[in-house]
């Protein structure tokens, strides 16, 4: 359901502002949403005055140096540093990005504001609720099912079939997509988002999968697939430079191609 | 599962009820899980606007069709009521109406152009929809102010 403001104990006041020390160089404001599960108060907007220059270049070295010399308790996820994991996925400067890909160079001026991933529940600070996202990932049987009885070696497929899954198959469900999609903020429960959306491509594209037509009655439903409206924004942000925005629209040109029907439930 | 804080309000967003987001897991401090910012903090891009303003302009040519039909009825009403109408219509406010409307239809239009490409799965690339997202808003407002111009310098319709 649209609801454009957020609901009440859930809007951040002003909270504190930690500053440069004198002389400092470079100076950038991290502007970062906080919220303590243990205090009951609503969540705030930090600012960290931190001299770039004493940390690295990405977004996520800069919440490593403030963790580690001002504030302790500000909590993140992270993991390979290396853009694989998918779990430093966060709004950077009003974007979803990885932090750990994303320059503090590349961001638009000199107070870069870091909020979790949009229209999730906040567990603390920076970190999210992702179970729906999971749970949806997992509607779509993310694994090939196989007419054939299970081969001696690999399952064969032809390097044209193997390109088909380029640009699907690099995922990392790092939630950047889903969470930036204003159908899915409104539609959470019933749209499945643009993620699981490419992941479920991905496997109707596969050539040894044999349940394509049974993957596509899964997805016809008013809401499940349809929900996409085409705001782009999924392939806007996607730190992999993925497209599911394209993944969608073949999915629904298969949905209307000659030849499909809908099989009885 | 209510575990709401006294003061926490009972709006839809607020309500517990069949939650499948974790927003009502029960937290230390009792309190429902907050939504963290959205809009609040999205910057936007020309695709997100084109797509909203598709939204707007078609819900406002919902309108126009209501206006065309009055116009009709008027007519059906007789000489008095479709100079009535006419009257109103041609008003500088009527003006600004019916041109607020050329540019909803006229962006619709290019909008829906745009979306036929996008449905034949062409053109999604970041780089393209951008470009077909700006083009539709130029020609939104290019072709209405043309439209007009010609309307004008046909005598047709005066200030």
């Amino acid at each position: 359901m649209v609801q454009l403001t957020l609901p009440r104990g859930s809007r951040p006041t002003k909270g504190k502002v930690h500053k440069a020390p004198k002389g400092a160089r470079n100076v950038k404001t991290y502007r970062v949403y906080r919220y303590d599960p243990e205090v009951s108060a609503d969540p705030r907007w930090d600012e960290y005055q931190v001299s770039a220059d004493d940390h690295g270049p990405m977004l996520l070295d800069a919440l490593i140096h403030i963790k580690s010399t001002i504030d302790p308790t500000l909590t993140f996820r992270r993991s390979c540093r290396e853009g694989i994991c998918g779990s430093c996925s966060m709004n950077i400067d009003g974007r979803n990005t990885l932090a750990c890909t994303k320059g503090w160079e590349e961001c638009s001026g000199s107070t870069i504001a870091i909020a979790p991933l949009p229209h999730q529940p906040v567990v603390k600070d920076l970190v999210t609720d992702l179970t729906l996202f999971y749970a949806q990932y997992d509607s779509i049987k993310p694994y090939l099912q196989s007419d054939d009885a299970d081969p001696e070696k690999e399952r064969r497929q032809s390097p044209a079939d193997r390109e088909k899954l380029d640009g699907l198959y690099e995922c990392i469900l790092c939630a950047c997509c889903s969470t930036s999609c204003p159908s899915y903020w409104w539609n959470q429960t019933e749209y499945l988002g643009p993620a699981a959306l490419l992941q479920s491509y991905r496997w109707i594209a596969d050539s040894r999968d044999d349940k394509t037509q049974d993957r596509l009655d899964d997805l016809e439903d008013p809401f499940k697939l349809y929900r996409c409206h085409t705001i782009m924004n999924c392939a806007q942000v996607c730190p992999k430079g993925l497209n599911p925005a394209k993944a969608i629209a073949e999915t629904k040109k298969l949905m209307v191609a000659p030849g499909r029907r809908k099989q009885a439930a | 599962m209510s575990n709401a804080s006294p003061g926490a309000p009972l709006d839809s967003s607020n309500d517990p009820t069949g939650d499948q987001t974790g927003r009502f897991v029960i937290q230390p401090n009792g309190r429902p899980r907050p939504l963290s910012p959205h809009l609040q903090v999205w910057r936007w891009h020309v695709t997100m606007l084109a797509s909203i303003l598709t939204r707007i302009t078609g819900s406002a040519l919902y309108g126009a069709t209501a206006l065309i039909v009055l116009w009709l009825g008027a007519l059906a009403f007789g000489p008095e009521a479709y100079a009535t109408f006419v009257g109103l219509a041609g008003s500088p406010i009527g003006l600004i109406v019916w041109f607020g409307l050329t540019v909803c239809l006229m962006y619709h239009l290019a909008a829906g152009v745009r979306h036929l490409i996008w449905d034949a799965g062409a053109g999604l690339s970041p780089k393209a929809a951008d470009t077909a997202s700006h083009l539709s808003i130029w020609f939104g407002v290019i072709a209405s102010v043309v439209f007009w111009a010609v309307l004008f310098a046909s005598g047709k319709v005066t200030l």
